[in-house]
């Protein structure tokens, strides 16, 4: 059952989720869980472009290509928000599907060249953990491993910058140059899982393990390795269950066990409705008393 | 023939969507109709596995209860704490992912493949055709046609309404105006919206016909009923020209409409700026003089 390759992808998707977990946490307390969301959707075009330039389905090329369209749409997204009178929802939203309507005319344009058959471009908008190759897999643990350790070096810098932005720039931090690390590690986050989970499942690896943690927590230290956790046991726990039965495919599973962690966190957690439901009562009856 | 369905469809989407649209972009929810876009699927495969049609009139249903079920669970972690983008992000991919789920698991065989009802198929709408007193249409346009109706009537009852909830929400509690009623049966509208387009256009570009139009005729116009007029206008031509392009590169026609709803908005994002330079550069060239 647990044959040796089910335990590398296991491995893999274990380390996807915890550096979704780490990313997430950054950009969600930025206010910009949608903005990977975006960018994980405006990753199709590249992938689609990156094939059909080269003509290879070398996963480093296919990531470089998807890199690159996922940082120009958050860019995209940050000039219209500054030079319209456009809001942050309607910019994203735009800028998403305004990708993704390219990246579905790219993949229409792939899937009838003669290599196209056998591109298995459409995979990357739903993912296949399952039948990942090992060379695949070796792209996904150094990335995920470089994430993890970039967001480590810049925790503190990290830090400041999301509570007290001014005192960062005050100190002579390079604001700009650290929030461009940030989105790029965020994309790179998202680029590294299309491959797993798919293009429209990854925004909920970085939304959801991020959203439970914080239902724990108010401290960004514990929240990020509470995020952490939560993304790298649904990652693992996700791939287990869709390995068992065949024909169940990894993304979704892997969503549901995120959502499943959250969901129990929304109850029972020090913040969660079951909580609050016995403090309310509590206080109506001192109220009675008093 | 087949073409002039295709393209009735097509106009029936951009009109569609571009009224439902305004609302949206005023009321800063496009996200919200980006995470009912892909929650209808759960909806749709819920009314499937119920019913084991695929009768459009379920579908519908399905769609609504998955819209307002969407809307409403984003309220309620909203009011409970949670970050607002943050509970669309939780809610849309846990219900979208339980949909994909569902679909492997019951629906496997049937039409209903998860591909289809991301990017749509626009080309086939033609040969779905279906009678109603006489008159044979696709089935699609009907669809369209009813719900471009419901929305017209809604605006129709409750501009006043909504314009007031939207830029006074405080004044509209305070005169008595049913905010929530209001919040719900819009939200009801898009979920109509939605599903009625993405049997042709798909349901991710629903959203680029939902938020795109709306989004660049709020760049130029100075009133509501003005933005209505361009929004339509915006998304009617996006079809057609995207329609077009398709058929010329012979590529996808939903993605070229979302790609052409882009380039119109670029277009009149970028000539908004070069007409501001221009005036700003006139204006001091008169002051120096």
């Amino acid at each position: 059952m647990l044959s040796g390759n089910l335990l590398w992808v296991l491995s893999g998707t274990m380390l996807l989720g915890i550096a979704a977990g780490i990313t997430g946490t950054f950009s969600f307390l930025q206010k910009q869980s949608l903005v990977g969301d975006a960018a994980a959707h405006a990753a199709l075009p590249g992938i689609a472009l990156a094939f059909l330039l080269t003509g290879q389905k070398e996963l480093p090329i296919l990531m470089l290509g998807a890199g690159i369209t996922s940082a120009l749409s958050v860019y995209c997204i940050q000039w219209i928000v500054s030079f319209s009178k456009l809001k942050a929802d309607a910019a994203i939203g735009l800028v998403l599907t305004v990708f993704f309507g390219i990246g579905i005319v790219f993949l229409t344009v792939v899937n009838r060249s003669p290599l196209g058959n056998q591109s298995g471009l459409n995979s990357f908008i739903f993912g296949k953990a399952a039948t990942i190759t090992k060379a695949d897999l070796l792209w996904l643990f150094i990335s995920a491993i470089i994430i993890i350790v970039v967001s480590l070096l810049f925790y503190k810098e990290w830090k400041l910058l999301i509570f007290d932005p001014v005192y960062a720039k005050g100190i002579g931090l390079p604001i700009e140059a650290l929030k461009a690390t940030l989105t790029v590690l965020i994309v790179m986050t998202i680029v590294t899982g299309i491959q797993a989970v798919g293009v429209i499942l990854m925004s909920a690896l970085l939304i959801i393990p991020t959203a439970s943690a914080r239902l724990w927590t108010n401290k960004l230290s514990s929240m990020l390795i509470l995020s952490a956790a939560i993304g790298g046991i649904a990652g693992m726990a996700g791939t287990f269950i869709s390995a068992i039965r065949t024909g169940l495919s990894t993304g979704p599973i892997i969503v549901l066990v995120a959502a499943g962690i959250f969901f129990i966190s929304y109850f029972i957690s020090p913040t969660g409705q079951i909580r609050k439901y016995y403090r309310k009562r509590q206080f109506r009856k001192q109220g009675d008393v008093g | 023939m087949i073409e002039f369905w295709v393209i009735v469809t097509g106009l029936l989407v951009g009109m569609t969507c571009g009224i439902a649209g305004v609302f949206l972009i005023l009321r800063k929810m496009s996200m919200i109709a980006d995470a009912i876009s892909h929650t209808v699927l759960f909806g749709i495969v819920m009314a499937y596995i119920l019913t084991q049609t695929l009768n459009g009139f379920w579908m519908l249903v399905g769609a609504a209860f998955a819209g307002i079920l969407t809307a409403y669970l984003v309220q309620l972690l909203h009011s409970s704490g949670i970050q607002e983008d943050a509970a669309i992000g939780v809610v849309f991919t846990s219900l979208f992912a339980a949909g994909v789920l569902l679909i492997t698991l019951f629906a496997g065989n049937v039409h209903l493949d998860v591909e289809h009802v991301l990017m749509g198929e626009i080309a086939f709408v033609p040969w779905n055709q279906w009678s109603l007193l006489g008159i044979s249409m696709p089935k699609a346009v009907w669809m369209l046609l009813f719900v471009l109706m419901i929305n017209v009537t809604f605006l129709v009852l409750f501009f006043k309404e909504m314009k007031l909830t939207t830029f006074d929400p405080v004044y509209a509690a305070s005169i008595g105006l049913p905010i929530v009623f209001l919040h719900y049966a819009f939200m009801t509208s898009i979920s109509f919206t939605t599903v009625a387009a993405f049997d042709s256009v798909g349901a991710i570009l629903v959203v680029a016909m939902l938020i795109g139009p709306a989004a660049t005729s709020y760049l130029m116009s100075k009133t509501i009923k003005q933005m209505f007029v361009y929004s339509m206008l915006f998304g009617a031509l996006a079809a057609i020209i995207g329609y077009y392009l398709a058929k010329l590169w012979d590529t996808s026609i939903a993605g070229m409409m979302a790609t052409t709803v882009g380039l119109l908005f670029m277009i009149v994002f970028i000539g908004q700026k070069i007409i501001e330079r221009r005036r700003k550069f006139l204006v001091h060239k008169f002051e120096i003089e």
